[in-house]
């Protein structure tokens, strides 16, 4: 990697891909030792059972848990012919994209805002850095006290000024809440991404649109934002896999996929088809879907991720 | 990082705004943590009424006391807080230990099947354990390990993410060390303890706060597994204490709540640096 000097300028990632090490250790049986333990779990905790759900998709159980018969794709013909299931599509849909919108939005205000106050950034990074650490479940329990109709703050508030507040009836709120307080958790993820992306933008560029007299909005728009376009790519990937995946705490612990299904997402319709209705060849199919799902969020990711390093 | 950017629109009235802008959303953020830290220092009666207490009441050593050791009828925050931390510890630093060894194998040496070693851990990126709940869980029934500590944790430990952060890593390490160790006569494991790990230390502490929260805030999978008292997270315990809405203890399931969040965000906020470090360098 020493031979070439234009290289060494580049960033250690970009630097790395695709590149060998030159110089390497000759053991016959190391390498595989060094491997086992991490082979190992993967194919026992991973595959086998990832293998398991893509051969349950096509299969189906009777009643009694007896006989199974091979029914081809028609667990997944099923599935999309269901319009409870499409139903779940759709609140899916709208969760994923409300809660990537807000927090995004939220996150790259605040970033944009501390990046002004060069000397408490840090200060202001510090103070909004901790929602991270907080379990997406044990999110879901503070925001219980805020809008719970009868203990809650806000709850309470907004039903003595006369708006019927209750999300454990009514759906459209539920839906709300559960978009806030994932997005609420989500923020400082997002904030630590956009600050850092901010703080990389050579200042020497916004001073000379300063001095030709761009206003700081036309600035943001027309200069900052289009160079934080790969960091704000790369955060909409992750927010939807956050979204899909990591809220389950979330919609468990406030309204359990209720009211009358208001609130169930595809994983929480998968755990409840499994856990709860034991259907397995259904609750297998989704996992399918969802796989598929992740792949395309992976894929999509790595695809592009490589040039939001550049900044 | 200059603040000429800063100096240049040095209007003050701009500059208050940001402040204040700013410090609505801190407030906004902590407001939820407030009211529970509040709420778990008056009675069940007060929050019950829906007084939503905004300031500090008299009964917070008793809440706690009672929250950590349990009633007659509910365990305590006590053995739940040691099952997380049992949990959160081991995933942590399970992972590290099993995924630096895996980097090391794949970047220093030349065997056959290298490269599919390294495509098969590349993949599990994509099959994280919510796609895979029930035959995940029919495995670790027929291992006999729910209910188990082993079954909490084994399952979670493989991770692409911590291989792929130490794999990029490792490709930046000199050859000439490489070098070096192999004229002094070194072996790979001399190698390994000598130069890699103390080269790693800021890698691994960063990786330590991500998967610390990450092994600490495990949801689904705990749900599954560990239904036994004797193995219940924090997490799940204080969300199951919600259960019936009617005889819901808030007070104590404010104190249940704030025991639960605390160990994770002190370990964010201390290892702030390197959390930081690590996780716009992880690439997640």
């Amino acid at each position: 990697m020493s031979c070439c000097g234009t290289s060494s300028a580049r960033t250690g990632p970009e630097r790395a891909r695709g590149v060998e090490r030159k110089v390497v250790f000759r053991q016959r049986w190391l390498p595989y030792a060094l491997l086992a333990p991490q082979l190992l779990i993967t194919i026992v905790f991973f595959f086998w059972p990832a293998a398991q759900a893509v051969w349950f998709a096509f299969l189906r159980q009777d009643a009694f848990g007896i006989r199974t018969t091979f029914v081809g794709f028609e667990n997944f013909t099923d599935l999309f012919a269901d319009p409870l299931y499409l139903e779940v599509v759709r609140n899916t849909a709208v969760f994923c994209t409300g809660v990537t919108i807000l927090s995004l939005g939220v996150a790259l205000l605040l970033a944009a805002l501390a990046d002004q106050q060069i000397r408490a950034a840090t200060a202001y990074r510090t103070l909004l850095i901790w929602p991270y650490a907080i379990a997406p479940a044990v999110a879901a329990v503070l925001w219980i006290f805020l809008f719970h109709p009868q203990i809650g703050l806000i709850g309470r508030a907004l039903n003595a000024a006369g708006i019927a507040w209750d999300y454990k009836l009514n759906g459209n709120q539920a839906m709300l809440l559960v978009i806030l307080a994932s997005a609420w958790k989500q923020v400082s993820y997002n904030f630590i991404f956009f600050l850092a992306g901010l703080q990389s933008i050579p200042k020497s560029v916004l001073e000379a649109a300063a001095i030709d007299g761009a206003r700081p909005m036309r600035r943001f728009w027309t200069i900052i934002f289009p160079l934080l376009s790969p960091t704000t790519f790369f955060l909409i990937v992750v927010n939807l896999v956050y979204a899909f995946f990591d809220t389950f705490g979330v919609i468990d612990a406030l309204t359990k996929g209720g009211p009358a299904k208001a609130t169930e997402t595809l994983i929480y319709r998968a755990y409840v088809d499994g856990r709860v209705n034991l259907d397995l060849g259904s609750s297998s199919a989704q996992s399918v879907v969802l796989m598929i799902i992740v792949m395309m969020l992976t894929m999509v990711q790595f695809r592009y991720v490589e040039r939001r390093v550049h900044y | 990082m200059s603040n000429a950017a800063s100096t240049t629109d040095a209007a003050p009235k701009r500059d208050w705004v940001t402040h204040a802008v700013l410090l609505l959303g801190v407030v906004v953020f902590a407001l939820p943590i407030w009211i529970v830290l509040m709420g778990s220092t008056h009675d069940s009666a007060t929050i019950g009424r829906g007084e939503v207490p905004l300031l500090p009441g008299p009964h917070a050593l008793e809440n706690y006391a009672t929250a950590w050791s349990g009633t007659r009828d509910r365990i305590g925050a006590q053995s739940m807080m040691l099952n997380s931390m049992v949990m959160a510890l081991a995933i942590a630093l399970g992972k590290i230990a099993i995924t630096i060894v895996s980097a090391f194998a794949v970047v220093f040496f030349r065997f056959p099947g290298r490269q599919l070693a390294f495509w098969a851990i590349f993949i599990t990126l994509m099959l994280p354990v919510e796609v895979r709940i029930f035959p995940t869980f029919k495995v670790i029934s027929d291992l006999g390990m729910v209910n188990t500590m082993g079954g909490l944790i084994i399952p979670v430990i493989a991770s692409a993410t911590a291989t792929l952060l130490f794999r990029q890593f490792f490709m930046t390490i000199p050859d000439e060390f490489v070098e070096a160790a192999k004229i002094d006569g070194a072996g790979p494991m001399r190698f390994f303890w000598d130069v890699v790990v103390p080269l790693s230390r800021t890698n691994m502490a960063a990786l330590f706060v991500i998967l610390f929260v990450y092994g600490w805030n495990q949801y689904l999978w705990p749900l599954l597994v560990a239904t036994d008292a004797e193995v219940e997270t924090v997490v799940i315990g204080m969300v199951k204490m919600i259960g019936s809405e009617a005889n819901t203890e808030w007070n104590l399931v404010m104190a249940t709540c704030v025991l639960a969040l605390l160990p994770p965000v002190a370990v964010v906020m201390l290892m702030q640096r390197w959390f930081v470090r690590g996780l716009t360098e992880t690439e997640k």
